[in-house]
């Protein structure tokens, strides 16, 4: 450590680090906008003037930008020093002339970092007496909105979006003072990742669409710590809500995990929540009934039949673990498709075995030679292929380090780097997005990218099998080989994406032959909870059904037909007397349902996710009670669990594997000075009086028996534990960029650790076996097609199809082939066991011979039981 | 006082104003340095050396020593490659057109002096950086280029002395920001002309990344007549320190407007009187900007400062490119103050607050001002606004160099703001 010396007092700074940044760590008031932890220094808004002294006889000093100037030791500055207090001030008046005074209707008003700035510097008149500079707003599509006359030209947004996350249609037009931040013209941002604009611009120039349609002040809404579940990754969220309804998705720091990004179907995703289809009431053959009703029938048909549950890999643990517990283990079936169950256990086993570990975001960012195999990430695990965009930069980082660069001086690194990047390696079936930074790709069917890897890994380990047909492909396996060798922070990602249990051998063969990380990715936020908590396959509950042994099927939040063949669920479903169903929205499965029970989301229950990283975490409640809509497994519990604890005590005892569950947060037992923590931020507007019309005296706020938050806006002023952060407000900073005042130091992880229990740390290495089921090479069939599935961040995942702009955006399905046979866009006819769909076919000449590639997920390509072969033929 | 008559950079161009072509130029001594250097076993030090000794201060109007910037190039087997040599040919200052004189009348000079210190700094390829409104300077070096390589005195195995070089001319798409180095190094990368910061310098990140050494034009042609007389020649030919003839030029009411090359040190007297033949008859000087329109006001008591970088400071001034404006007393100082402060405020690459934010402000008020609705008040928010404009508040020197005009002309013509305040209008319009 360094020491700086800050208006004469002696602080211990980061001397790898800038004077801004540590400057905020010790908590000074220095006001910036360009500068972000995430993505360094540019020294373009000049707000974070400091001024610099020689040595300390120097009176006179220089200004200098705190952003700009390395936290070397000994280095006297003065942020109280009268000129630069009024240069400060003469910057923020600069940044405000052409800034409207539109707060009062800004979307941003209340949580804009503009606005706390300008409140730190002390700007409060404007001298400006001339007109301002007016542009014409774009439509950049339906997440992301834009007001271009708030703009204080500070560049995040396309350093954001063009350097750091890889887009290309979002850039700066223009020069002086009529800068405009925006596309050439006007049309949906291209970028997975948009919805970080939000966040990364300082004021309200980019805001969430989503949430206009529903506008409620920060300061309006209650929040709660979530968990994503959109995909298996388990992003940290806020959600905030207002009279019931959920308002927005903001990122909730974890620096072990998705830092200050989230994608764009887990920031909107969301509104499947608010959707009017939502189930919000028990339904009991085709009959609104009471919960007390339902509760009722519920219990008596347990009693009366021979029941089985279904679980789900998008429902927590504990609801699982209810339904688990009301049907008894033996009678408990899990949710998840046969053969994808089949894939997930052999990830489990190996990532139990170790010895690889598997990495956390942050550790993906920081690996310096990547390979891939079989997952196109943008569109599977989209904040993960975030974070392999910043990995390509670490090895051409250690040239800059050489040259002596400081590394958050961004655009010297930039320019040092230019277009160098580390080794990728991408082998998948179909191009992804992530190609455009690979330094190379592979394009074979399942069996072969299989065999590449098999290849890759005895390049590294002459004892891991390989066939003995060679392959002229070989070469590159070999070049691949050496770079991992080579490699200081070597990765291997694979995952479920190929359907195929060779692929996932031959990640685990070259991650155990190189020593790397293993990552996997898995279908759905808990894929790997309900897979840990086990439960007899899919396809022994259809037949249990079949045979008569079961007449009673409880189904939790799953859609049995995304699961399994139409005709399969279909006749189990019809054989079954008593079709029971939780649910938050209708689906194929609960329309056959005789009871319906209006299942919580995230939004309205508490719970816990694993994520694919293997990461136990909670997701709390957001709004207080409402309706008859609560957990699945409160509408499943017995009744001597009076709460969430005594769910995961319950758990913890019988599973003891998933007992960290208990630890993914604290109980609700759980106090600040024998606070709870508030759900709501304190009482700055006429919040309280909201109900006055009613009733003058303030209701009681609802009570939460499941965690150590409350309803309410009283409680602990002070920061709460990691898992249970509602929101980011701290005094002068009431915008996300509060962050800041919760971290140990800024940008590094949250003051008394960063959320979540990670459940599989490498077993020592001691000669675990390598696989050696090498499969034979792929040969195309005459007249038929080997079938895989191609996923779409927009389309593919079941809940966020259900809100509307996720919709609006969501990929039409297709089929995707490589063959002179069809014409781009025609519409074919694709026969397989799952049935006859009619569909567009797409050309992609760099899909290998014999594959086709089909929409996942997407009405009606569910239920297709992969891999799969089919034939294609122009439609009639 | 030292200095005498000759003048190298100058003296083989034609009267009529056509180009000196190869044969001209090697007939009259041309193509003799890079010869030099090559066939008399200089080394790319002994070169650089040579430069230093000579005490050749860059052109462009920073007036770094050349021979020290070219000493930082990283030299050796390990270092990052190619080494780029970029010749800053975009002269967008207002009032120079100097090197526009060079590039038009004696493109092989230029070329000539690229080969050398592209030699000197160890560089397989150089760029030429042009202004794109330079058409005749264009179509003229682009020939001169061409003949050059015909005669094989570009590209590989240059006088068959093992040494390539490529020579690549680019046409500005026009910016007054593309004349600052870094910014110039982001537009010739297809990138835009913002600054960059420094450190690091271009010497070690420079063009895509690489050490690149950025000169202006005339620096480099004095380079072949420095190798080809020595350094000890080229000192003697100023009146001062800083060695060499300087090309200075005068635009304004003057007599003879136009350009010579003078020795280094001429004052602006001298300049003035007796080569722009005075001011035109019945108009006074009221002042002076030395160096283009980024450069402090100097009047009547400075102007027997030698023009150099030395000794213009001492004056409150900077010598710049040397090229003066003028200012006469039917010239509206306000007017001219507004002209060019209208000019920075376009100019401003947009990056920085107190650049694109003070500048426009700035603008405005001085058209108000000039427009008879000045405020009381508003020469405080000028002089408020040029402060916030010091070189290390703002990201590079464009504005520092907007406020080196506009600071000096209220401090030497405050009563012409004032008047235009109080009689809401312009006394000389």
């Amino acid at each position: 450590m360094a020491t700086v010396y800050v208006d004469n007092k002696a602080c211990e700074m980061n001397p790898e680090e800038n004077l801004l940044h540590g400057c905020l760590s010790h908590g000074f008031k220095l006001p910036y906008f360009c500068w972000h932890p995430a993505l360094g220094s540019v020294g373009a808004c000049r707000q974070c003037a400091v001024k610099q002294f020689k040595d300390d006889k120097d009176s006179q000093g220089k200004i200098v930008m705190s952003c700009m100037t390395p936290a070397a030791e000994g280095t006297r500055i003065s942020i109280a020093d009268p000129e630069v207090v009024a240069f400060r001030a003469g910057i923020i008046e600069g940044l405000m002339l052409n800034h409207p005074h539109d707060c009062p209707v800004c979307d941003e008003g209340g949580e804009c970092h503009l606005q706390d700035m300008t409140v730190m510097t002390g700007h409060d008149y404007r001298r400006y007496e001339f007109e301002k500079r007016t542009f014409r707003n774009q439509d950049l599509g339906p997440l992301v909105n834009h007001e271009m006359n708030r703009c204080i030209q500070c560049y995040r947004c396309v350093r954001y979006y063009r350097d750091y996350a890889g887009g290309r249609d979002l850039n700066a037009f223009a020069s002086r003072d009529q800068v405009f931040f925006g596309r050439s013209e006007d049309g949906v941002l291209e970028n997975e990742f948009s919805g970080n604009l939000v966040e990364i611009c300082p004021t309200g120039v980019f805001t969430d669409k989503t949430l206009k349609h529903h506008y409620a002040r920060k300061w309006d809404q209650q929040f709660a710590p979530s968990v994503c579940v959109h995909c298996a990754l388990g992003c940290n969220t806020d959600a905030g809500e207002r009279y019931g309804s959920l308002r927005r998705i903001v990122n909730r720091y974890n620096h072990e995990i998705n830092g200050y990004f989230l994608c764009d179907r887990g920031r909107f995703g969301y509104e499947f929540v608010n959707s009017e289809a939502r189930l919000r009431q028990s339904v009991l053959k085709d009959r609104p009934t009471s919960a007390a009703a339902a509760r009722q029938y519920l219990d008596q048909t347990v009693a009366n039949g021979r029941v089985i549950g279904i679980g789900s890999p998008r429902a927590s643990l504990e609801s699982n673990f209810a339904l688990r517990t009301l049907v008894g283990p033996d009678h408990f079936y899990s949710g998840i498709a046969d053969h994808e169950a089949k894939l997930v256990g052999l990830m489990l086993e190996i990532l139990r075995r170790g010895p690889m570990r598997t990495p956390t975001l942050r550790d993906i960012e920081e690996s310096d030679v990547v390979l891939i195999l079989g997952e196109d990430l943008t569109n599977v695990a989209p904040r993960m292929a975030l974070s392999v965009r910043q990995s390509v930069r670490q090895q051409p980082m250690e040239a800059v380090k050489k040259l002596k660069v400081p590394l958050w001086l961004d655009h010297g690194v930039r320019d040092a780097m230019q277009d160098a990047r580390g080794p990728l390696y991408i082998a998948t079936p179909y191009r992804t997005r992530l190609d455009e930074v690979a330094t190379a790709t592979f394009r074979a069917a399942p069996d072969d990218l299989a065999r590449f890897g098999f290849a890759i890994a005895h390049a590294l380990d002459s004892s891991a099998p390989i066939s003995h047909e060679t392959s002229q492909d070989w070469l590159m396996a070999a070049a691949i080989a050496r770079a991992l060798k080579a490699a200081k922070k070597p990765l291997v990602i694979s995952g479920t994406s190929c359907a195929s249990e060779a692929v996932i051998q031959a990640a685990a063969n070259v991650a155990m032959a190189a020593n790397t990380a293993l990552s996997f990715t898995a279908p759905e936020c808990n894929t790997i909870g309900a897979a840990l908590m086990g439960g007899n396959s899919l396809s022994a509950a259809f037949q249990a059904v079949k045979d008569g042994e079961a007449d009673t099927v409880i189904i939790l939040e799953n859609d049995l037909y995304r699961r399994a063949p139409q005709a399969e669920v279909d006749s189990m479903l019809k054989a079954a007397t008593h079709v029971i169903a939780l649910d938050h929205l209708p689906n194929p499965t609960t329309e056959k349902a005789e009871l319906l029970l209006p299942a919580g989301t995230f939004a309205e229950s508490d719970g816990t996710f694993i994520s694919s990283e293997g990461r136990v975490q909670r997701f709390l409640q957001v709004s207080a009670p409402q309706n008859e809509v609560m957990a699945s497994w409160r509408w499943l519990k017995p009744d001597h669990w009076q709460s969430l604890d005594d769910v995961l005590r319950a758990m913890a005892k019988a599973l003891p594997e998933l007992d960290a569950a208990c630890d993914a947060a604290p109980s609700s037992k759980f106090r600040i000075a024998g606070a709870k923590i508030p759900r709501s931020p304190l009482r700055e507007s006429g919040r309280t009086a909201a109900l006055v019309n009613i009733n003058i005296s303030e209701p009681k706020t609802p009570d939460d028996p499941d965690s150590a938050l409350s309803f309410s806006m009283e409680g602990t002023p002070d920061q709460p534990p990691a898992a249970l952060i509602p929101f980011f407000w701290s005094p002068n900073w009431n915008s996300i960029q509060a962050v800041n005042t919760y971290q140990k130091e800024v940008g590094g992880p949250l003051r008394g650790g960063d959320a979540g229990v990670r459940l599989f740390e490498p077993a020592p290495r001691n000669g675990q076996a390598y696989f050696s089921a090498i499969p034979r090479a792929f040969s195309p069939r005459q007249g038929a097609w080997l079938l895989v599935p191609m996923y779409h961040i927009f389309g593919s995942d079941e809940l966020s199809l259900a809100a509307p702009g996720i919709r609006e955006l969501a990929t039409k399905p297709h089929v995707a082939v490589n063959s002179d046979e069809f014409a781009e866009g025609a519409e074919v006819e694709v026969n397989c066991a799952a049935g006859t769909f009619r569909l567009p076919v797409m050309i992609h000449r760099e899909m290998p011979v014999g594959v086709a590639a089909l929409s996942v997920g997407l009405s009606p390509l569910v239920g297709i039981q992969w891999p799969t072969w089919g034939k294609i033929a122009r439609a009639k | 006082m030292k200095g005498n008559s000759e003048k190298p950079l100058t003296e083989r161009m034609h009267t009529d104003g056509s180009v000196v072509d190869l044969q001209t130029y090697e007939q009259a001594g041309g193509y003799q340095a890079i010869r030099k250097v090559l066939h008399a076993g200089m080394t790319p030090m002994a070169v650089t050396e040579e430069v230093k000794a000579a005490n050749l201060r860059g052109r462009g109007g920073a007036g770094f020593q050349t021979g020290v910037k070219w000493s930082f190039v990283p030299r050796g087997k390990d270092v990052p490659n190619p080494t780029y040599l970029v010749v800053n040919g975009d002269e967008m200052e207002p009032g120079t057109f100097k090197d526009r004189l060079l590039m038009e009348r004696d493109p092989h000079q230029l070329i000539e002096g690229a080969m050398v210190a592209a030699f000197a700094i160890e560089a397989d390829i150089a760029y030429i950086f042009l202004r794109g409104e330079y058409t005749l300077a264009a179509e003229r070096l682009a020939r001169a280029i061409a003949e050059a390589y015909e005669h094989h005195y570009l590209g590989k195995n240059i006088f068959g002395a093992g040494c390539n070089l490529e020579l690549y001319l680019h046409l500005s798409g026009g910016r007054y920001i593309c004349g600052d180095e870094t910014g110039l190094l982001n537009a010739l990368e297809g990138k835009r002309a913002n600054p960059r910061a420094k450190p690091p310098f271009p010497v070690v990140v420079g063009l895509f990344g690489k050490p690149t050494v950025v000169n202006n034009v005339e620096t480099i042609c004095c380079v072949p007549h420095i190798i080809n007389n020595g350094a000890e020649w080229f000192h003697g030919l100023s009146k001062t320190n800083d060695g060499g003839t300087k090309l200075y030029g005068v635009s304004g009411k003057v007599k003879r407007p136009g350009l010579w090359e003078l020795p280094m040190g001429t004052t602006a007297r001298e300049i003035i009187e007796e080569h722009a033949g005075g001011m035109r008859d019945g108009l006074k000087l009221r002042g002076l900007l030395p160096g283009g329109s980024s450069t402090p006001f100097i009047v009547e008591q400075h102007l027997d400062t030698p023009m150099d970088f030395t000794e213009m400071p001492k004056a409150g001034s900077r010598l710049g490119t040397g090229t003066m404006i003028v200012l006469d007393d039917h010239t509206c100082a306000v007017g001219m103050a507004w002209n060019m402060t209208r000019f920075f405020a376009r100019e401003s690459c947009g990056f920085c607050t107190p650049c694109w934010s003070g500048l426009g402000w700035a603008e405005r008020i001085l058209r108000s001002i000039e427009d008879g609705k000045g405020k009381p008040g508003d020469l405080d928010k000028l002089a408020f606004q040029a402060k916030m404009w010091s070189p290390g508040n703002t990201f590079c020197a464009l504005a520092p160099g907007a406020a080196d005009p506009l600071e000096t002309s209220m401090k030497y013509f405050r009563e012409d703001f004032e008047r235009h305040i109080r009689e809401h209008r312009c006394p000389w319009s």
